[in-house]
């Protein structure tokens, strides 16, 4: 690692941070201070736009260092990740996007209040989906503080430290002073940036094999020291029972996660219609099909060009595969273009990082201020003049007090405290757990997605005889069980690689809890569905099935 | 049921207007003191309540040509205190400026739901989303599953260096393509131009009976 790297991409990475900061700038300049322009940027963006923002907020470091890393150590495992990560949208586009965008308003809460009325089920779901994004909010800040000492060579844990601020800082500015506008063009700049490097970079590989997958495939499988089982499963997870039925449990978990992702659904408000959802989201499977389909050719290329061994001793997780690839790519250590294509694969890096945790602490402060606060703030008050839930854009003006001596504050100055304090909680989460081994926390988001949202998604928009107790059952059903089964297995305790090596208190084997949760989930919504002692509102069922197939009186 | 939802939902404000209507309380006991002469119409107001539930019953897959009673009936059907067993008590209509009785949204909602119009888009939706979410649904299980149990299987060369895991991976994102492509087409030939006709007629509907801003 030298000092030109170094400079170089931080100077590349400066000046992304100087763009997206003047995009915040023009784009708090434009506000209306209204609530719904605050969460949704005024609901103006095109299908193309957002489709490239989904993209944004959907492909993080994970997706770009991660799989193609596997990829370069264990061959053909690694790809059974990124048909995960894409199969899932499908279950967005069939089931969510569209009715989502009919009955729903900023978030998942909405749509569920809407089918429930009832403060109960807008606490519960605002719960989990602040659960979901905080685990998914310290994996990322974590893995800004890795990658820092990665690429940069500061292994100090001062820079550590420092960069998880910096990034939390950051994202923090973004969100507060920005809102959703700024937030979905800080994706797509980003979006851009990393279709581009991954593009440029596959093109790189397959000229070295003169466009030939064949022979690509065949000098991966030579020199990652497996030979043929390089391109079959089985070299990730090895050989007993546990790992397998752990690997298909994170499968489960994926596919159906990213349909319960609160950062996902929040992004469904930004269009106008739920046809311009629908396209938005066709635009972004292509992305995110084509972006997966090169990191296949980067993770391989990386085993073809630079080695698998040489990645290994890299970096033990093989995140630093496509930087490594760059740099041979470019030229080998020591040389211009080497240099160049290595600092900008970092500041590519970095890029995501910093907006995927925009997109994220935006759609928790959308949570915390519009579902938890709105609820709290309603039970204090006893009868609130506005609206259901202080959403109404009369009651989100940015007065502070709320009119009539009542002591509500605006939504908009609630969701930029609860963006400034979840980038508190993330700086301070990701501070203490830079030293762990938090790999996991991405599949735990997904899984409490999976088990949490999803079920009580799905019974409100298609299931007639869901009541309020199911609603409430079915998010605690699953977030609960998901949270106590990580709590008790092995990534826990009972390893040396576990967050409390010192102890053993694991009973579940499994290190992703989905195979039981998410079940679990769809169980307790129905168990407490039938239970319930109140009838089913048909009338509500009703209403939020013509909204959601017509978007009659959509938001 | 709490307080803050009892408020009359007539109320116009420039807030949205579902939650406008929902801002009233479903379930509470209809205080509301019906107009004269509506009494006679509880038992038109169950029957009407009634075939809303056989046409739901019966609307698994077949298509439902429930005309729609007259509106009318609809519109008083609500206003007396009939309650059809299973189902929470309908807001009773509210009386307009004009004197002239109007529709409650959920009367409105329940009418387009019953509309052979709502059927037929609901049954196109679900006649390709159903079998569509179960077949991709289980070619990924199935193949994560082989993955995972069934190495040897996968690891069998097919052409060159590529096996049965490698066409198994790319047929997964080839599906995926497909699929897109094929429900975006389906809804845009089939179901937009019937759902946004029906997005009109029914904000019409609201906008009259005044439940609407």
């Amino acid at each position: 690692m030298t000092g030109d790297h170094q400079t170089l991409a931080l100077l590349l990475f400066s000046a992304f941070v100087a763009v997206t900061l003047g995009i915040t700038t023009w784009a708090s300049r434009r506000r209306h201070d209204s609530a719904d322009e605050f969460y949704t940027g005024g609901r103006l963006f095109s299908p193309m736009e957002n489709g490239f923002a989904i993209s944004g907020d959907y492909l993080s470091a994970a997706s770009f260092l991660g799989i193609s890393g596997l990829i370069a150590l264990n061959g053909y495992d690694g790809m059974l990740y990124s048909v995960g990560f894409l199969v899932a949208w499908l279950v967005v586009l069939f089931l969510v996007a569209e009715l989502v965008r009919n009955c729903g308003r900023f978030t998942l809460a909405d749509v569920v209040a809407a089918r429930m009325g009832e403060r109960r089920v807008r606490t519960a779901v605002g719960a989990s989906s602040v659960t979901v994004s905080v685990l998914y909010l310290v994996a990322q800040m974590v893995g800004a503080g890795s990658l820092v000492a990665l690429l940069l060579g500061g292994t100090s844990d001062a820079a550590r430290s420092w960069t998880v601020v910096g990034v939390g800082a950051l994202m923090v500015v973004y969100v507060a002073l920005g809102g959703m506008r700024a937030t979905t063009w800080i994706q797509i700049v980003k979006a851009v940036l990393l279709l581009a490097g991954a593009l440029a970079l596959t093109a790189l590989v397959l000229l070295r094999f003169h466009g030939d997958f064949g022979e690509l495939l065949t000098t991966a499988a030579e020199r990652s020291g497996h030979g043929r089982d390089f391109l079959a499963p089985g070299l990730g997870y090895g050989d007993d029972w546990t790992a397998r039925t752990d690997f298909i449990s994170l499968g489960l978990a994926l596919v159906l996660g990213t349909a319960g992702l609160p950062h996902i659904l929040v992004r469904f408000s930004t269009v106008p219609t739920a046809r311009a959802a629908r396209r938005s989201v066709v635009w972004s499977i292509g992305l995110i099909g084509g972006f997966y389909l090169m990191t296949i050719v980067l993770g391989f290329g990386a085993a073809a060009i630079v080695g698998s061994d040489a990645v290994r001793a890299s970096n033990a997780a093989g995140n630093t595969a496509v930087p490594l690839l760059a740099l041979e790519l470019g030229g080998g250590a020591g040389s211009t273009g080497g240099t160049v294509l290595f600092a900008v694969v970092a500041a590519v890096a970095f890029a995501t990082i910093l907006a995927v945790v925009a997109g994220i602490t935006l759609a928790s402060s959308a949570s915390v201020a519009h579902d938890l606060y709105a609820s709290f703030a309603r039970r204090r008050d006893g009868d609130a003049g506005g609206g259901r839930y202080g959403g109404t854009d009369a009651d989100a003006g940015a007065d502070g007090g709320g009119g009539a001596g009542r002591r509500r504050y605006g939504d908009v100055a609630v969701a930029r405290v609860a963006a400034v304090a979840v980038g508190g909680v993330a700086i301070g989460l990701g501070l203490l757990a830079q030293d762990l081994n938090v790999a996991f926390l991405v599949g735990l988001a997904f899984a409490v997605a999976a088990s949490a949202n999803l079920p009580v998604l799905l019974y409100s928009l298609f299931w007639r005889r869901f009541t309020t107790r199911g609603a409430v059952w079915s998010v605690y059903g699953g977030l609960i069980p998901a949270v106590l089964l990580v709590a008790l297995s092995p990534v826990v305790s009972g390893g040396p690689g576990a967050l409390l090596p010192g102890v053993d208190f694991h009973v579940f084997p499994l290190q992703n809890p989905g195979l039981v949760s998410i079940p679990l989930g769809f169980l307790a919504g129905w168990l407490g569905t039938v239970t319930s002692p109140e009838p089913p509102d048909e009338a509500k069922h009703a209403e939020t099935e013509v909204r959601a197939l017509t978007g009659a009186g959509a938001a | 049921m709490d307080n803050w939802e009892g408020r009359d939902a007539a109320a116009t404000r420039r807030g949205d207007p579902w939650y406008d209507a929902l801002a009233s309380g479903w379930g509470e006991p209809a205080d509301e003191t019906a107009p004269d002469g509506t009494e006679a119409a509880t038992a038109d107001g169950q029957a009407a309540v009634a075939a809303a539930h056989t046409a739901v019953g019966a609307a698994q897959g077949a298509a439902v040509t429930v005309t729609p009673p007259p509106a009318g009936a609809a519109i008083a059907a609500a206003a007396g205190h009939g309650t059809v067993p299973g189902t929470a008590v309908p807001r009773p209509s509210r009386t307009g400026a004009d004197g002239e009785l109007r529709p409650s949204a959920a009367e409105i909602y329940l009418e387009v739901r019953r509309s052979p119009a709502f059927q037929e888009v609901r049954r196109r939706y679900r006649r390709f989303v159903g079998p569509a979410t179960v077949l991709f649904l289980t070619w990924y299980l199935g193949y994560v599953v082989a993955a995972t149990t069934a190495p040897g299987l996968m690891a069998r060369p097919v052409v060159g260096a590529v096996n049965v895991a490698m066409l198994a991976c790319l047929g997964q994102f080839l599906t995926t393509f497909v699929l897109t492509w094929a429900y975006a087409r389906h809804a845009r030939v089939h179901r937009d131009r019937a759902a946004l006709e029906l997005r009109w007629d029914t904000q019409q509907m609201t906008r009259e009976a005044g439940v609407d801003r």
